[in-house]
Order: structure tokens, then C-alpha cells, then sequence
């Protein structure tokens, strides 16, 4: 139907399912567009450090180091061939035009079909203290070291839950960091009962046994069954108090925590292009709706990656050669169909680890309930929990665009990327209702803040054809 | 299936039904509201937040004298003042065509007794020493302000409410018609979720939508919904203190005390079936530009959102407000194209006052439906 040289395909991201998609789509004679925020391709977890640093792969990446430098070199290879733009944000969409925002100011990229590949980010619960200087995002800490080569502290805490928690204390602790302690909310009690999933991902979980077992041999504290209770300190935190597991109270001292409980998909976009969104129940997020493939609910939008929904970057890769794959089919043209029922199977085994992951790692996101009206939810503008619930109760706002319309929670820099997800939590709980009834807010460009210097730009005004108004403004 | 019996039918849940129902049960009228989604999210919400004589047309200005005297007593009436502070606004002129358009309009103004001065770009300059260089002057109003939007609409329902008034939100009217000397308006579409409501009057608050009311009755406006574009920036160190607007209404801007710039201007795609208004990058893109040229430092802030509703705009600028040519006890307040925010908790008052003795001194006539009676016959189907 489409002859592939002329099929304008629009990738975003290039991480792992942003690179192998690319790739894919060359390999059928289709040059994609990528789009990056990043200056260098390799996506958050396989990160390249700047021009000029020198440490190998395998200090960067650890066990992943071959897979780092194989994504590395298949886009390094491809990337003369494709049209690449780092440092380049889509900050909206309009139909089929992406509107993006780079070091030459704002562009357009038309697109006859759109991949994205936009990754995850932190997922955080508010505590007590969680905005005091010195409290890191736990990815955040990741990129600190992955990326500038520092620590976020000389004393560091890291608080939370996932398989990510003990591989940032791994890579601190083996930069030379001091690592007071990894505090694990999951109990990790049912490893055992798992194991059939989580044998489902290969050797990935016997890692995640040898970083924890090098942590304790190393003098880590790791610590499981917490309850996190407040960070402590004045001008800056100087110490984590939680509950163990054995229910004492305990103080860590520090100068630095890095806190986070899991990933949660970038869906941005996808709400941009019009795709539906489902409650998933595990997650206790809205996600996009795609079929196995990565087909959206809108036609040519396709997601591959964590921004899809959280698999791990080893998913992402078959994840963004399988959408490219689909939506090369869906033009019409020849794929191996072979290949596809392989990547399917293999992601198949992927997703039941995946699952054993979930349940292993439990995101206490419903810990927010029980949060103090004190404590600042929204960051960016600085709304307590106490203002969320006052307008869940007192101002009767069940659904969470009215919580956001009336007390700016979820109004600032971040856009709710990182509060969402806690601000529905608090209204549901005032209101005593399930966490789907309160609703999803609505995604609303640009997807990161805009500079309006980028923006300037002379034609800007050439377009506009705005009608006289005598009685406005 | 329910049935429901009042004195007074409100369709929307705009400021303008809001502070209608509220008034109507401070006058002690039973009321049913109904609104097919929240109250206060549609163009109540999402629009500019000016609250301003400066500029308006002379045909409304009665009504904002009025909703001036509301808009002052919020604290008192809805126990909150929904953040209506008394700026001052400029309407700048960026040509000499425009400056010559400014200076008659305010004479114009003058005998409706409130102060707009005009201002030389020196005289502007020596007062707000912030303006480029493609702003040449400036229509000054003192009494001039601004509020939140988000907060208006849904402050008079719960006010409302308060008061005895039944708001129900979430009910989307599907047929409104006569039933015998009552009116009969039914929402929902299935059985299951269908109410019937019946009362003795109605009241068309309807915004955008409105016109599939009016023409149950057989009477329409010449009005077409719009979107208007709105930017919001990160907060900036505070400085500027009036709302702006601009001849010809392409951009308007202002800042609140928290540091962000609010700017808007120009139109999206509005297809009201879809319930969807999009913000289209361009005008995102000219809105920028546009608010540099009035303020250079603006170039320095970030865009950290944008955002678009519905707006019903009628033909000549002007809202639909006032009896019902075809219909008794049927009334029709909509249509502000893109300026009622400063108008509609007014507008409440005047239709209670009208709804409950029949008569009001705020001079409606030029804003009848009936204006559009020619035109409303020659393009049927709006």
C-alpha cells in the first residue's frame, strides 16, 4: 500500500524501545524521525555519560554493560541514515504535527504515524520532610552518578521499593559513596512463592539476590518491611525515621536520602494524541490502552517502553521492535511474521516475570492516606495534603480536575507527573470512594515547561489570522 | 426514572446559572439547576479572568455596574473573595488607528460613571515603565480587576446549594418543551437515568450549548462556539500589576501576585459534538510572541501550560439576554462572547430580579434574542 521510502514515521525517545524501533523501521527501508530530550541516545537507564568522561561501561551499567553498548552502537550505526534530534522536547501535538522545542528554537515534524517511546520516570509517595534539600528522587540519584559522576551525599540513605533500590545503593556503594542503608518497604517474605515468575526473567533476579547479598557483605544495612515515617532536619535532612519491620522505631542518620517506589510510565503524550486510558488495578495508575502489538487506540499512534506501561528495559527493546513491526504491517508492507510471534513469546515470559516483580515489590501507594495534613503534596506549588482533602470535603470536589482547578495541586512546573497519582489517592480516601471514580487528569501541553525565548521566532505571527474583536480584552 | 417539580428550571451550571439559582433562593424561589458536566468548567472556568468596564460595550455596561456590586460582595456572599482583586486595566493601542478608537470609545463611557483615562506611550511609560516599543497607548481604568475563574463558578454552586438549591451536575438535558403552562426539561437518555423536571420557568443559561435551547422554541441567535487559547507561565518576580488587553482583542495578558503570567489570544478547533476544544500550537506559538511584543521580560518566563473551552460567540460580539420573543416565562442569558466572566455573577442578579417581579431598570433590550431574528431565518440549522 505504502511504499516505505515515503511513510513519515515519528519516534519519540530514544531508549531502548526508541532505538530498536528505529532500527527496525530502517531495516525496511523506512527513515524514522527521532526525537530525544537527552543530548545523547541510550534513554534513562542505559544513559551515556557527557563527551569527555571516561568511566567503561561496565563502572555505568554494571551487569547491563553489554546491553548498554549494543543499544549504543545499533543506533550509532543508524543514526547518520535517520533524521536524529537530541535535546529536542515534543511539547505538543496537533493532529498529525508534532510541535517540538530544540536548540534551534520551535519546529514541526508532520507524521504519518507516530511511535512513542517515552520511558518512565519516579514514582514517589510524600512524606514528612520529602522537599527538604538533600531528598533525591531515587532515579534521580541514579542519573547524579550515572550521568555528572557525583553523589547526592556523602552519607546516603536509599528509602522506597523495587529492584532499582538496590542497584543504585550497589553503584553509590561501589563509586565510594557511603550508604548507610537500603529500606526496602516490600518484605520480600514471599520470594519463595514467586520464584516461578520470577525465574520467568532469566538471570535478572539472581542479580537483584547478588546486589542485595554484596550490599549486607559490604556493611549496608538493608532493611526490610519498613514503614517510612518523615525525613528529618532543618535546613537540610540529616536523617530517615521508620518503622522496621519488627515494628521498633529506628533513626538512620545521613546527609542524603534517595526515595522512590518504582517507575511510572511518561504518558503524556499518549493523552496529547487521544488515546484512551484504562484503570489498571495492580498499579493503581491510568494507563494507556494498547493491543500486544503497542497499537493505540488511535490510529497510527503506537508505544513501546516503559512509557507504555513498566516491563523493564529488556521488554522495551522487543516492545519497540515489535510496535515498528506492526505498524509496518498496518501500512502494508511485508514483515516476518515469524519474527513477531517470537518477540510476542519472549515478551510473554517477560510480562509473567513482570507480574512476580509486582507482587514481590508492592507500591504502597495507599500510605498517602495516612499522611498529615502538613505535609506539602503538590511541590511545585506547595499544596498540603490538608488543602487536598479540605476541597475533597469541604468544597465537595470528587473528581481530581476540580481538586487541581481549586487548589492548584498538580497546577506547577511538573504538571502532576509527580504528585497525580497522590492527589487522586487523598480524594478518593476523603471521599471514600474506589480511585477510578475520582477520575484522571487531564494531560495538557506542553509536556515539559516551554521557554518563550525557544518560542520567538518571526513567522510566529505570520500564521496567525486572529478575528477583530471590538469588546474583548 | 424520577420526577422532580420546581418554581424555576436553570439549564447550565455556569457562573450565570449559579449565581442565578443562588439569588433566586436568596428571593426565596424554589430552584433546579442542571448541568451536563461540573459546574463552572466550561467557558466560566477557563477564561481570562478579567473583570473590567474599560473597553466593554456601552449595551453592557448597565449589567457590569451591577455585577461590580456582586463581585464586591463575595466575601460576604460566597465566603470568598475567589481572589477578585482591583488591578486596574490597560487597553493598549499599538497604532495610531487604535489610540483615535480608545479615545472615543471613552468618551463614550464617560457618563456611566467610572474613570478611564488615556495615556500617551510617555504618560503610560512614566506609570508602568514595562511596555516595547510597538505600544503607543493606553485607555487607563482604575476600578478595573481581575479574579480566578476557577474558583467563581464553583463557589456560587455551593452557595447555591447552601441556600436550598438543587444543583444536579452530570445531567445533560436531551428534549426541553411546554407542558401545558409548565415547562418540561428531561435529561438522560435511558430510562434508567432519565429525570424529568417541571417548572413554571426557565431560564436559558445554556453557554455555548445554548442555542439548542432557544431553538425548542423556535427562536435562535446567530452564534458559533470557539475556543479561545490560554498560556500560563511559571511564576516570574511580580511586577505587573493591571490586566492588559489590546484593539482589536488578538492578546490580553495579566500576572497574579504568586508571579505567573496568564496570556491568551486567538482560536482553536471547537466542535461542540465532540466535546472537545483544542489548543492548536500556532496560536500557543503567536500568543507568545504577541505578549513579548506588549512586555519584553515576558521572553523570559517558561510555558508551563496551556489550555482551551467553549465559548459561545454570537454575531455581533454581544450576549443573548432577556425575555423570550416565542415563549413565556422562558428567559435567555448567554452568548457573552469571550467576556462575560466580569458580567455573569450580575447577570444572576438581574434574572432573578426579572424572573421573580417581571422587570428589571438594567436596559436589555438591545440584547434581545430578537436582533437575530432575520439573520437566525436566513441561516437555519446554526
Amino acid at each position: 500500500m505504502t511504499e516505505g521510502g515515503s511513510l513519515r514515521v515519528l519516534i519519540v525517545g530514544a531508549g531502548p524501545a526508541g532505538v530498536r524501533a528505529a532500527e527496525t523501521l530502517l531495516k525496511h527501508g523506512v527513515k524514522p524521525t527521532v526525537v530525544d530530550e537527552a543530548p545523547r541516545h541510550g534513554g534513562q537507564i542505559y544513559r551515556q555519560q557527557p563527551d569527555g568522561f571516561k568511566r567503561p561501561p561496565r563502572t555505568l551499567y554494571g551487569f547491563e554493560a553489554h546491553k548498554a553498548t549494543r543499544l549504543h552502537q545499533a543506533f550509532d550505526s543508524l543514526k547518520e541514515r535517520i533524521d536524529y534530534r537530541p535535546n529536542t522536547l515534543v511539547w505538543n501535538l496537533w493532529r498529525n504535527v508534532a510541535h517540538v522545542a530544540g536548540p534551534k528554537g520551535t519546529d514541526e515534524i508532520p507524521f504519518d504515524a507516530l511511535v512513542l517511546a517515552t520511558g518512565a520516570m519516579d514514582r514517589i509517595i510524600p512524606l514528612p520532610g520529602w522537599t527538604l534539600p538533600g531528598v533525591y528522587s531515587l532515579a534521580g540519584s541514579q542519573v547524579a552518578l550515572k550521568y555528572q559522576g557525583c553523589a547526592i551525599g556523602q552519607k546516603v540513605v536509599f528509602c522506597g521499593t523495587g529492584p532499582l533500590l538496590y542497584l543504585v545503593a550497589y553503584q553509590y556503594k561501589h563509586a565510594g559513596a557511603e550508604v548507610v542503608a537500603v529500606c526496602d518497604t516490600a518484605r520480600l517474605s514471599h520470594a519463595a512463592y514467586l520464584m516461578p515468575g520470577l525465574l520467568a526473567g532469566g538471570s535478572t533476579i539472581f542479580k537483584g539476590m547478588w546486589y542485595a547479598a554484596w550490599l549486607k557483605l559490604h556493611g549496608v544495612k538493608v532493611l526490610n518491611g519498613v514503614t517510612p515515617l518523615r525525613f528529618e532536619g532543618t535546613d537540610r535532612v540529616n536523617a530517615l525515621r521508620l518503622i522496621t519491620g519488627r515494628g521498633g522505631e529506628k533513626t538512620l542518620a545521613c546527609d542524603a536520602v534517595g526515595h522512590g517506589y518504582t517507575l511510572k510510565p511518561e504518558t503524556q503524550l499518549a493523552d496529547l494524541a487521544g488515546v484512551n486510558f484504562g484503570f489498571d488495578t495492580m498499579t493503581r495508575l491510568w494507563l494507556p490502552a494498547i493491543d500486544e502489538y503497542g497499537r493505540s487506540t488511535v490510529e497510527g499512534v503506537y508505544l513501546a517502553g516503559d512509557g507504555a506501561s513498566i516491563a523493564g528495559a529488556d521488554a522495551a527493546e522487543l516492545r519497540g521492535e515489535l510496535a515498528a513491526l506492526a505498524l509496518l504491517k498496518d501500512h502494508g508492507m511485508a514483515v516476518p511474521n515469524a519474527r513477531m510471534v517470537a518477540l510476542m513469546r519472549k515478551l510473554g515470559r517477560l510480562s509473567r516475570f513482570r507480574e512476580a516483580l509486582d507482587r514481590l515489590f508492592p507500591v504502597p501507594a495507599t500510605d498517602v492516606h495516612a499522611i498529615n495534613d502538613e505535609v506539602v503534596v503538590c511541590r511545585c506549588e506547595a499544596i498540603t495534603a490538608g488543602e487536598i482533602r479540605h476541597a475533597a470535603h469541604e468544597l465537595d470536589a470528587g473528581e481530581v480536575n476540580r481538586v487541581k482547578a481549586l487548589t492548584r495541586a498538580g497546577m506547577g512546573r511538573c504538571q502532576a507527573r509527580l504528585c497525580g497519582a497522590n492527589i487522586a489517592e487523598l480524594v478518593a480516601h476523603a471521599r471514600a470512594v474506589p480511585l477510578e471514580a475520582v477520575g484522571r487528569l487531564r494531560g495538557q501541553a506542553p509536556i515539559k515547561p516551554l521557554p518563550i525565548a525557544l518560542t520567538r521566532k518571526a513567522d510566529a505571527l505570520w500564521a496567525l489570522n486572529r478575528p477583530d474583536e471590538p469588546w474583548s480584552g | 426514572m424520577e420526577r422532580l417539580e420546581t418554581e424555576v428550571i436553570i439549564v447550565g451550571g455556569g457562573i450565570v446559572g449559579c449565581s442565578t439559582a443562588l439569588h433566586l433562593r436568596q428571593r426565596g424561589v424554589p430552584v433546579i439547576l442542571l448541568e451536563q458536566g461540573q459546574t463552572g468548567a466550561a467557558a466560566s472556568g477557563v477564561n481570562f479572568g478579567g473583570v473590567r468596564r474599560n473597553g466593554r460595550a456601552l449595551e453592557e455596561l448597565a449589567i457590569a455596574a451591577r455585577s461590580l456590586e456582586v463581585w464586591r460582595s463575595m466575601p460576604h456572599l460566597l465566603g470568598s473573595d475567589c481572589e477578585y482583586m482591583v488591578t486596574g486595566h490597560l487597553k493598549l493601542a499599538r497604532s495610531e488607528a487604535d489610540m483615535v478608537a480608545l479615545a472615543r470609545h471613552a468618551e463614550a463611557q464617560a457618563p456611566f460613571g467610572f474613570k478611564v483615562e488615556m495615556l500617551s506611550r510617555n504618560a503610560l511609560l512614566a506609570r508602568f515603565p514595562y511596555f516595547g516599543p510597538k505600544v503607543l497607548g493606553a485607555a487607563w481604568c482604575e476600578s478595573d480587576g481581575q479574579a480566578n475563574p476557577r474558583l467563581v463558578g464553583p463557589a456560587f454552586a455551593r452557595a447555591a446549594r447552601a441556600a436550598g438549591a438543587i444543583i444536579r451536575e452530570h445531567s445533560r438535558v436531551s428534549t426541553v418543551a411546554r407542558d401545558g403552562e409548565r415547562f418540561l426539561v428531561v435529561c438522560g437518555d435511558d430510562r434508567e437515568h432519565h429525570v424529568e423536571v417541571r417548572g413554571r420557568t426557565l431560564i436559558n443559561a445554556a453557554g455555548a450549548w445554548a442555542n439548542q435551547i432557544a431553538a425548542s422554541f423556535g427562536e435562535q441567535a446567530v452564534m458559533e462556539a470557539w475556543s479561545p487559547q490560554m498560556v500560563v507561565t511559571e511564576p516570574f518576580p511580580y511586577f505587573l500589576k493591571p490586566a492588559l488587553g489590546v484593539v482589536g482583542g488578538d492578546v490580553y495578558l495579566r500576572q497574579i501576585p504568586r508571579g505567573n503570567f496568564i496570556f491568551g489570544g486567538g482560536y482553536g478547533d471547537a466542535t461542540l459534538a465532540s466535546g472537545r476544544a483544542t489548543v492548536m500550537p500556532k496560536e500557543t506559538l503567536g500568543s507568545c510572541e504577541l505578549a513579548v511584543q506588549l512586555i519584553p521580560r515576558v521572553a523570559e518566563a517558561t510555558v508551563i501550560r496551556v489550555w482551551s473551552g467553549f465559548e459561545g460567540i454570537t454575531q455581533d460580539h454581544l450576549p443573548v439576554f432577556g425575555p423570550s420573543l416565542t415563549t413565556p416565562g422562558l428567559t435567555h442569558a448567554f452568548g457573552f462572547s469571550g467576556h462575560g466572566f466580569a458580567l455573569s455573577p450580575g447577570v444572576g442578579s438581574i434574572v432573578a430580579e426579572l424572573a421573580t417581579t417581571g422587570a428589571t431598570d438594567v436596559p436589555l433590550g438591545p440584547l434581545s434574542i430578537g436582533r437575530f431574528a432575520k439573520e437566525s431565518a436566513e441561516t437555519p440549522g446554526r
